[in-house]
């Protein structure tokens, strides 16, 4: 298909692609009763995905590659967790002191969640330059972000899990956030906890959500995730549809299969990545209390607050929306709406271009300006809640939301590029 | 027999199959319904929660004039002041400061709407978490000890709310009302009794 040859004739499809289906033996037997080859030939060697993919493509490949990590990590270390405000603290000192290997699965799992974030929101970023939740993939955008929703609720329960003094803290004042509902707020906190505090139950109901509800939603929402892919096919750095340029053959002329070759390059991904992940796992598993806060190596005291309470690293941006204003009930609704906003996205951007690449400079600004708000946000986050910190906070928060509400205009006062026919594509 | 429309293949009578359809979708909701009570109401403060929130007894006299002492009753922090008549003038004076002076929009018993809000001067019985986020607010009594005008009362490490020497809050902090005060009462002069009044156990 698109694998040119030496005089640009496009090569002959791999065998593997064209073999007729085995007719004999124990594989027809297995495909009479499971159709494992109609499987692979129309979402594996059939699935055609555009040749023109770049770096940003790995994180998708990769966030499965964590998800399934994190599943069996997370399996090895509910056989020696002990749930109860009583175990919960120690038992996590006996996975990492007394078990062997326990402090390597622990840590596996622990950066894990951090590099689900890291590669989630690299995943997001790539929609955002290349224009992947623009139609007709405003469905797979939507189940995407259910995916982010799903992954905070399962993060922010897991860290509450060993118990430590910024496992409660943190508890006590995500739970708090239900408290600002007019009306319902302080029943619903109560209802939440199971108790008039942070106490056992909640400890408790977190630990099965966390390795039970909220996994299996997980899986669900990411087969959906990818069947919805799959049915509208991928979107690629030129924002352009392969389906509009179809060879004689009626398929994509840009298209390749994803089977050999992105399973090639994504296994690849998996490699490079696989070794960052392994020098953090084995140097630096804190990474300097962002990864793993200090104040969580010592156990859980509804008596003492930590000096400074602040959430893992992939909440920061959030924390600090929550902290920039002064009113706690606006605080918490504009925290809502900093995540809830990139649900809008396939509806707020008007541009007739879908990639960064074609869009203006309009575009360009104002995703330069997001992003650098969304870091400062995170930064700002992790400091104390005072002085220019503030100020900083309510500048970067501002221009974290007039990016999605100024959308719709300079999406469409923007002076774009001509958008290829074909993809941009050189060959190595 | 009971007679039985008889009805030919091709003569469907879809407003009916419609209408019982619909009946069978809306029964079977008012079931989905009715099944979800117990796992809802299981997430409540089982009977054994709602035991241990039973109301707790501090000693006064243990207690020096100046003084906070803490007790927990309901997984809350109640911190008790004993406070000095110099410690009672400083709650005065800063009532433009104060976002609810007369605790209209604040959580207290009646006997504590007061300026004081307590039921006597000397005694300030407060729910010890942050009405923010539920942070502990650190005792900063001492009259300038954040800056030259602090008259004297709380400080939350977390988001930084300042609250005076009754519990109520300043403006400018991220918590927009008093720290809460629980249900007391007085069984004797020097027992404090947290989590009953009146009006019976909380």
């Amino acid at each position: 298909m698109a694998v040119k040859t030496a005089s640009g004739a496009p090569a002959p499809l791999p065998a593997a692609i064209t073999a007729p289906p085995a007719s004999k033996g124990f594989w027809a037997w297995l495909n009479k009763r499971l159709p494992v080859d109609e499987f692979i030939s129309t979402q594996m060697t059939g699935y055609l995905a555009p040749k023109n993919f770049n770096i940003w493509y790995f994180f998708g490949s990769l966030a499965l590659a964590v998800l399934v990590l994190q599943l069996l990590s997370g399996i090895y270390l509910t056989m020696f967790y002990k749930v109860g405000e009583a175990t919960s603290f120690d038992s996590v000192e006996y996975i990492m002191r007394e078990v062997d290997y326990g402090w390597l699965i622990r840590y596996l799992h622990s950066t894990g969640a951090s590099a689900f974030f890291i590669v989630v929101y690299l995943h997001m970023y790539r929609a955002l330059l290349y224009g992947s939740y623009r139609p007709p993939r405003e469905l797979l955008w939507l189940i995407g972000m259910l995916v982010y929703l799903a992954l905070m609720a399962e993060a922010f329960m897991g860290y509450v899990l060993p118990w430590g003094n910024m496992s409660f803290w943190g508890a006590q004042v995500i739970v708090n956030l239900f408290g600002t509902i007019p009306g319902i707020g302080p029943g619903l906190v109560e209802w939440i906890r199971g108790d008039y505090g942070i106490a056992d139950a909640t400890l408790n109901r977190f630990f099965a959500l966390h390795v039970a509800l909220l996994p299996l939603a997980l899986l669900l929402l990411v087969v959906l995730h990818l069947t919805a892919l799959h049915q509208v096919g991928s979107n690629n750095p030129d924002g352009i549809e392969i389906k509009d340029k179809l060879g004689r053959d009626g398929k994509p002329l840009d298209g390749i299969p994803f089977h050999p070759y992105y399973t090639v390059k994504d296994l690849f991904g998996v490699g490079v990545f696989a070794v960052l992940f392994a020098i953090v796992v084995f140097f630096v598993p804190t990474l300097g209390g962002l990864f793993l806060e200090s104040p969580n190596f010592e156990p859980a005291n509804p008596l003492s607050t930590p000096e400074h309470i602040a959430p893992v690293w992939y909440f920061t941006p959030y924390y600090a929306i929550l902290r920039a204003v002064p009113d706690q009930r606006l605080g918490a609704l504009l925290m809502l709406l900093a995540v809830s906003a990139f649900l809008f996205l396939p509806w707020l951007d008007g541009s007739p271009v879908k990639s960064m690449r074609y869009k203006g400079w309009m575009s360009r600004t104002a995703l330069a300006l997001f992003t650098v708000s969304f870091i400062a946000l995170g930064y700002l986050g992790l400091q104390p809640a005072e002085g220019l910190y503030v100020v900083l906070a309510r500048i970067f928060t501002a221009i974290y939301f007039l990016f999605f509400l100024l959308m719709p205009f300079y999406t469409r006062l923007d002076p774009v590029k001509p958008v290829p026919e074909r993809v941009t594509f050189h060959a190595h | 027999m009971a007679d039985h429309a008889v009805v030919a293949d091709d003569e469907v009578d879809l407003s009916r199959r419609k209408f019982l359809t619909t009946a069978t979708i809306a029964t079977g909701a008012v079931g989905v319904a009715f099944a979800a009570v117990p796992f809802i109401e299981s997430w409540n403060p089982s009977e054994r929660a709602r035991a241990q929130g039973a109301p707790v007894e501090l000693d006064l006299s243990k207690l020096d004039a100046g003084q906070m002492t803490t007790v927990v009753w309901r997984r809350s922090p109640i911190y008790v002041v004993r406070r000095t008549p110099d410690m009672v003038a400083r709650i005065a004076g800063h009532d433009a400061e104060l976002k609810d002076p007369t605790s209209q929009y604040s959580v207290q018993p009646p006997y504590a709407s007061n300026t004081l809000r307590s039921r006597t001067e000397e005694f300030l019985v407060l729910v010890g978490t942050c009405t923010h986020l539920g942070c502990l607010p650190k005792q900063r009594f001492a009259q300038g000890e954040l800056y030259p005008s602090w008259p004297g009362g709380f400080f939350c490490p977390c988001h930084g709310s300042r609250f005076d020497l009754a519990g109520r809050v300043f403006n400018g902090s991220p918590a927009s009302i008093n720290l809460r005060v629980p249900p007391y009462s007085y069984p004797n002069p020097r027992t404090l009794l947290v989590g009953v009044d009146e009006k019976g156990a909380a």
